[in-house]
């Protein structure tokens, strides 16, 4: 799952939708939508875009660096001095759509970063041992 | 998160000491003299790396006459393997939203 090289990190979560591509390009690309399942944001799906996400531990700013409409989707992700890049990838299936979002930059010793996971990711793994227990690996 | 996770992010976050704490991971045992020919630096500013990473508990040393050998060690990197294993958690928990949200959009 990990890249295990020292010097960047990535972080790779993949799933089945029973949903077309066009449908889940809406939730990741309108910003009511955005809303509903990640953060507050100013979202625009158009090349070079600066958009914020926003949370009440603090924000995200991002940048569109490529977009093609429901296939691909691509931003950079900086928080509390991490600097990464977040990539979505749909790909229809014959009931649906498989989604990969992959998240690359973490350096090891990055402090910022890891402060940034320490103050702000945890907040949302309340139920994350319900969803491991899912995952059933 | 803990204070053994604070020290294993410092430590690493020097690029001199990560290359040669990378070195060991590569190519296996290594003696200071064979570590200081490819760090670029004295065998003292190597030493003291090297303390640095034994401290947080990322090389071990074996000593055989009047060598020191360094190795690293790999299970001492698992709380960084917790780290993003928490980043995956926190995609799949975004991913449980996303899908409450697409079965609400059918609606």
């Amino acid at each position: 799952m990990n890249d295990t090289s020292l010097q960047t990190r990535t972080v790779t979560v993949e799933r089945e939708f029973a949903h077309p591509p066009e449908k889940i390009w809406r939730a990741l690309t309108q910003p009511h939508l955005i809303e509903a399942w990640l953060m507050k944001n100013d979202f625009v799906p158009a090349l070079n875009h600066r958009f914020k996400l926003s949370a009440d531990w603090g924000s995200v700013d991002c940048e569109v660096l490529e977009i093609e409409p429901n296939r691909s989707l691509s931003y950079t992700w900086a928080a509390m001095g991490l600097d990464s890049v977040v990539t979505w990838t749909l790909t229809p299936t014959g009931a649906g759509t498989h989604l990969k979002v992959e998240q690359t930059g973490f350096q090891p010793g990055q402090d910022a970063a890891y402060n940034g996971a320490k103050y702000g990711w945890n907040k949302f793994t309340t139920a994350l041992d319900e969803v491991l227990a899912k995952l059933g690996d | 998160m803990t204070d053994a996770h604070d020290i294993l992010f410092r430590t690493l976050g020097d690029p001199t000491r990560r290359a040669i704490f990378e070195s060991l991971c590569r190519n296996g045992e290594q003696t200071v003299g064979a570590l200081t020919a490819g760090a670029g630096i004295s065998q003292p500013a190597v030493s003291k790396h090297l303390g640095l990473l034994k401290q947080a508990g990322l090389v071990r040393d074996r000593h055989e006459g009047r060598q020191t050998h360094y190795a690293a060690r790999l299970d001492a990197l698992a709380p960084l393997t917790d780290w993003t294993n928490q980043m995956a958690r926190f995609w799949e928990s975004r991913f449980d939203d996303l899908e409450d949200l697409l079965t609400r959009m059918d609606q």
